[in-house]
């Protein structure tokens, strides 16, 4: 029990494999930027590491619903442990996109709707994990977070459409856009690996803080069943 | 009971949509993160002295620059209106002629817009650059800087 399955230890292997392979393609191997150079490397990990988010917020999205139908506490095990993934890849997000605006926009934030959109997102989530550590009464914490879970997710599709609807700063979409990505076909590869890399990666993180998760359950279930015997 | 949950789901799914349509008319009414050229334009009374961003393209052949006084001047355009823009201090690599930015300041009685903030907009575009440099390519600049130096 003390240590994960041999499965999801390959799987952590293969997401680290990925993950320098793609990082070494994309800072070192490709070509810089026409327009912007060297600095415009940290779209790969930029653009990977929100699209990673977006999906480990997806999955709190599913799992939230599902426990608060089914009030099985094993959705909410996931829902938890997938918000945390999603909190940490956001901040990631707004780490490096500031560190990227710096030398292009010449500004480290501003108030955009796309940047205030994505710093809500964050504060939403961690908001999320506040609540349920604070909560008194752990079911409850688990019925209410589930609520702010579901209601917060709607952030993702606006902020998505952020740059579409309202004048912005930040550029439109580089790859979920109509017509295709706008990177060039050199570019995309590193992308996708370092996606596919960060993907894994989450799962990995996500199996074994639903495993812990779990054991924390259960001994919380022994301290009850031990405290009313004595 | 069935009939009760129905009832709760129905309220709450009114109530979240009030709140979405609330969010999003009341974004899209104060949330103007920058005014066009043409809108400043219109509008230039009504926002005198007021802090505000100008969005547009940089015209070209507009850019002057004085590194004494570290006055920079230029012109915004969206293609109707134009926008003369005065700006003490230096601008991010990125703004150039021809290329969008945005502009942070005051619009002045005098007809102009005072900037105090330049940022560069760029494009969602990534591309490599046409003429990569290259050790051969660097050692070629650098021989025809040799001779062209050369008395």
């Amino acid at each position: 029990m003390g240590r994960g399955s041999l499965a999801t230890r390959v799987l952590g292997g293969t997401a680290g494999l990925l993950l320098a392979a793609g990082l070494y393609l994309g800072l070192v191997v490709v070509p810089p930027d026409a327009v912007q150079g060297d600095v415009q490397r940290i779209m790969y990990v930029h653009v990977p590491s929100i699209v990673t988010a977006y999906i480990a917020f997806f999955v709190v999205f599913c799992t939230s619903i599902l426990y608060l139908w089914k009030r099985d506490l094993r959705f909410d095990a996931v829902a938890v442990s997938s918000a945390e993934i999603g909190v940490v890849f956001t901040g990631i997000t707004l780490a490096t996109g500031m560190i990227w605006g710096k030398p292009t926009w010449g500004v480290w934030w501003t108030w955009d709707a796309r940047l205030t959109l994505t710093a809500i997102l964050f504060t939403i989530y961690v908001g999320y994990l506040m609540l349920r550590a604070f909560a008194e009464e752990p079911l409850a914490g688990a019925r209410y977070g589930a609520v702010l879970a579901i209601l917060g997710f709607l952030d993702i599709p606006l902020n998505h459409l952020a740059v579409y609807w309202w004048r912005t700063l930040h550029q439109p979409s580089s790859i979920l856009r109509p017509g295709g990505p706008s990177v060039a076909s050199d570019m995309l590869l590193p992308l996708a690996m370092n996606f596919a890399g960060l993907v894994l990666l989450s799962t990995y993180f996500l199996v074994e803080r639903v495993r812990l998760e779990r054991l924390r359950h259960r001994t919380a279930e022994v301290r009850l069943t031990r405290g009313r015997r004595g | 009971m069935k009939k009760r949950k129905l009832k709760y789901l129905l309220a709450g799914g009114i109530v979240v949509a009030a709140l979405a349509g609330m969010i999003y008319s009341g974004v899209q009414e104060s949330m103007v993160y920058f005014y066009t050229p043409s809108e400043l334009v219109q509008k230039k009374d009504a926002v005198q002295g007021k802090s505000l961003r100008v969005g547009g393209m940089v015209v070209e052949r507009s850019i002057r620059w004085d590194p004494q006084t570290l006055l920079l001047t230029f012109q915004l355009t969206d293609g109707q209106g134009t926008v003369f823009v005065r700006h003490k201090g230096t601008a991010p690599d990125l703004f150039k002629e021809g290329a969008g930015a945005v502009v942070e300041g005051t619009w002045t009685p005098e007809g102009f817009f005072r900037s105090s903030n330049i940022m560069a907009k760029h494009s969602e575009e990534y591309k490599p650059p046409a003429h990569p440099e290259t050790l051969e390519s660097k050692k070629e600049l650098f021989k025809s800087i040799l001779k062209e130096g050369k008395p």
